[in-house]
């Protein structure tokens, strides 16, 4: 049909879009902002790792805030004490999470829904104690100080466009990757296990292998994340991992549209400006903003930011066939989400 | 010897704390097949309604008294307005939504009242008993009463009265139940609101031993959790005895194993958690599910 060539179009436009605003961005902000937007990047992918686990693969994780801190330590500590150069640290990071991830995926594959929350929830909570305990590697509580990357004296650019733009190019890499894998044989493997487990082992599909690789996979985004969140700040601590940067993974997720590649952008930006601005009302406004998000996305948009067109075209399309109930319509929207 | 008893006794306390919020979340989960993750929020919201009663000059347990009432009506609100919309729904929905109410609660306490540290008053004062040499606070034992009696208590209301027949009837079959004519809806808001009360004696009674802050139950639920785990996550005496055997080994295990010490004891919940779950995941008392396509 010539919806879907029109679709493909307007999704590749978008892209377009956004492309050309990531990179003419750093130009027009101040340093501030910049590494503002070098956050969001680096959450973005964060948040695109628990959507590939929770949105495409349907397992659920509360501690991902764990992964983010354990990718950060892992550069912070390597850059310190072992003096490797920092780019160096970020596939390093990378593979350590992934297997963190591995690890804590066997377990989950005994684990469903809500026990899988209860676990992952208590690995959120016990993370922070953890780092304290180890104080001879991280520092405890006192932190860790990092030299920020310096930007290379060929590259003519900035030190915080510097670190923007080699976050936008992993990020945009960590982008194009997880399209790749969700639009194949991967992710139409783990959208039927979060249908139906138990339909998709009985046509094939090895359960332990991708559950547990979601896991992988999902833990090293994080990791990466935490990696490149930690550069241009310079310093970690326990307290910059709390269990409220889990749940904002998680609010992320939502507000972007679940098992959606580009929603994670819309979630990032959402997690890293929504507490600035609503600090200057009050510092518990963000959390009462995340809650309500949370509540009210799960009632109105299912689909998320990503999944508003398809809402309008599948209401579109209820009012014309009148007597289609209303709650398929909304299962229905959930299932859709499945794809770009 | 004595600091042996002493750390027994201390664990019993801590561990019907664990347990009292465990029964609030088996008491939720038994009757919708939702684990509330707010529980504990709830709880910390009504011990600060506790707390501004006592500020408005109330005595202590009429203000405790009135924080019940209170929290019971609001447990019943919750559930009609946030949670009806999604029940039934799929897990990720639900475990979404009660997220959501979590993080909503505890920045709604926060901008009410502040991120002040505060104390709280005890019921039982701060005395202890002698007894064959051993210091036993009054504390202690009066929060082992408390929950056997909450126990009791519920026993009856569910084996004896016709508000208990139907919230388990509920629990076992919403269709059939309502074919018979009990109100599903109106029996799963009793429920909710009898956890939040639960809930609410259990903040009151944590914030006297601990203070009380927006963050304070934060770090006890995941002990409930474990209690619950450990007792079967439908099972309320399986609560109970979960919170017993989690506050004894954290006791035991923060005074006698060096290595976890008053930092780690958080993994002592942690690791209950996982192996229960691995090696039985219904726990001491819980009923299997079954799978079907």
């Amino acid at each position: 049909m010539s919806s879907s060539s029109r679709m493909k179009r307007f999704r590749l436009a978008g892209w377009a879009f956004v492309a050309v605003v990531a990179i003419v961005l750093p130009f027009f902000l101040g340093t501030y902002r910049v590494g503002q937007f070098t956050q969001a990047l680096a959450l973005a992918i964060a948040v695109l790792g628990l959507n590939l686990l929770v949105g495409y693969s349907g397992q659920i994780s509360l501690g991902h805030g764990a992964f983010f801190a354990l990718g950060a330590y892992v550069s912070a500590i390597l850059i310190v004490d072992a003096g490797v150069p920092y780019l160096l640290t970020l596939p390093i990071a990378l593979a350590v999470c992934a297997v963190a991830g591995f690890l804590l995926g066997l377990p989950a594959l005994r684990l469903h829904g809500l026990y899988l929350a209860l676990v992952t929830l208590g690995v959120a909570i016990a993370a922070p104690q953890i780092i304290k305990r180890a104080e001879g590697l991280t520092g405890g509580t006192q932190g860790l100080s990092v030299d920020r990357p310096a930007a290379p004296a060929w590259i003519g650019l900035a030190d915080d466009q510097y670190l923007y733009f080699l976050t936008l190019v992993v990020t945009a890499v960590m982008f194009l990757l997880a399209a790749g894998l969700v639009r194949g044989r991967v992710g139409r493997a783990l959208i039927a296990i979060r249908e139906n487990e138990i339909a998709a082992k009985t046509m094939g599909v090895d359960l332990a292998r991708y559950k547990t690789g979601a896991f992988a996979v999902s833990a090293a985004y994080a990791g990466l994340g935490g990696a490149l969140f930690t550069l241009p700040i310079g310093f970690l601590a326990p307290e910059s991992f709390p269990l409220a940067l889990s749940f904002g993974f998680l609010a992320a997720i939502v507000v972007g549209g679940l098992a959606t590649i580009g929603g994670a952008l819309f979630g990032a930006l959402f997690i890293e400006f929504v507490p600035v601005y609503a600090a200057d009302v009050n510092t518990a406004l963000a959390g009462v903003i995340y809650g309500g998000v949370l509540i009210l996305f799960m009632y109105l948009l299912p689909g998320g930011v990503m999944g508003i067109r398809r809402q309008i075209a599948a209401r579109r399309a209820a009012s014309q066939e009148q007597d289609a109930p209303a709650e398929k319509q909304r299962t229905e929207q959930v299932k859709t989400a499945g794809q770009v | 010897m004595e600091r042996f008893v002493q750390v027994l006794i201390d664990g019993l306390a801590t561990g019907s704390l664990y347990g009292a919020l465990a029964l609030a979340v088996v008491l939720i989960y038994r009757s919708t097949g939702i684990v509330n993750f707010a529980q504990g929020e709830m709880a910390m919201f009504s011990t600060f309604i506790a707390w501004g009663l006592l500020q408005a000059g109330l005595p202590l347990l009429v203000a405790l008294l009135g924080t019940l009432a209170l929290s019971f009506v609001a447990g019943m609100v919750i559930e009609r307005v946030i949670i009806r919309p999604v029940e039934g729904g799929e897990v990720l929905t639900l475990v979404i939504v009660t997220l959501g109410l979590f993080i909503l609660v505890n920045s709604a306490a926060g901008w009410i009242y502040g991120f002040n540290t505060r104390s709280f008053p005890s019921l039982f004062g701060d005395e202890r008993l002698d007894i064959a040499g051993v210091a036993i606070p009054v504390e202690s034992l009066g929060i082992v009463a408390v929950l056997i009696a909450v126990v009791g208590i519920l026993f009856v209301v569910f084996q004896r009265t016709k508000v208990g027949l139907a919230m388990r009837a509920v629990a076992m079959n919403p269709e059939s139940s309502r074919l018979v004519g009990v109100s599903v809806g109106r029996t799963l808001m009793i429920g909710w609101g009898v956890a939040a009360l639960v809930g609410a004696l259990a903040g009151a009674l944590i914030a006297a031993r601990l203070f009380l802050d927006v963050n304070f139950m934060g770090g006890v639920l995941i002990y409930s959790f474990a209690a619950a785990t450990l007792g079967g996550f439908d099972s309320p005496l399986g609560a109970v005895l979960g919170g017993w055997i989690i506050g004894i080994a954290e006791g035991l295990a923060g005074t006698y194993v060096g290595f976890i010490g008053s930092d780690l004891k958080i993994l002592v919940p942690l690791i209950a958690i996982l192996v229960v779950l691995l090696v039985r995941p219904t726990g001491m008392f819980g009923s299997a599910e079954v799978a079907r396509a």
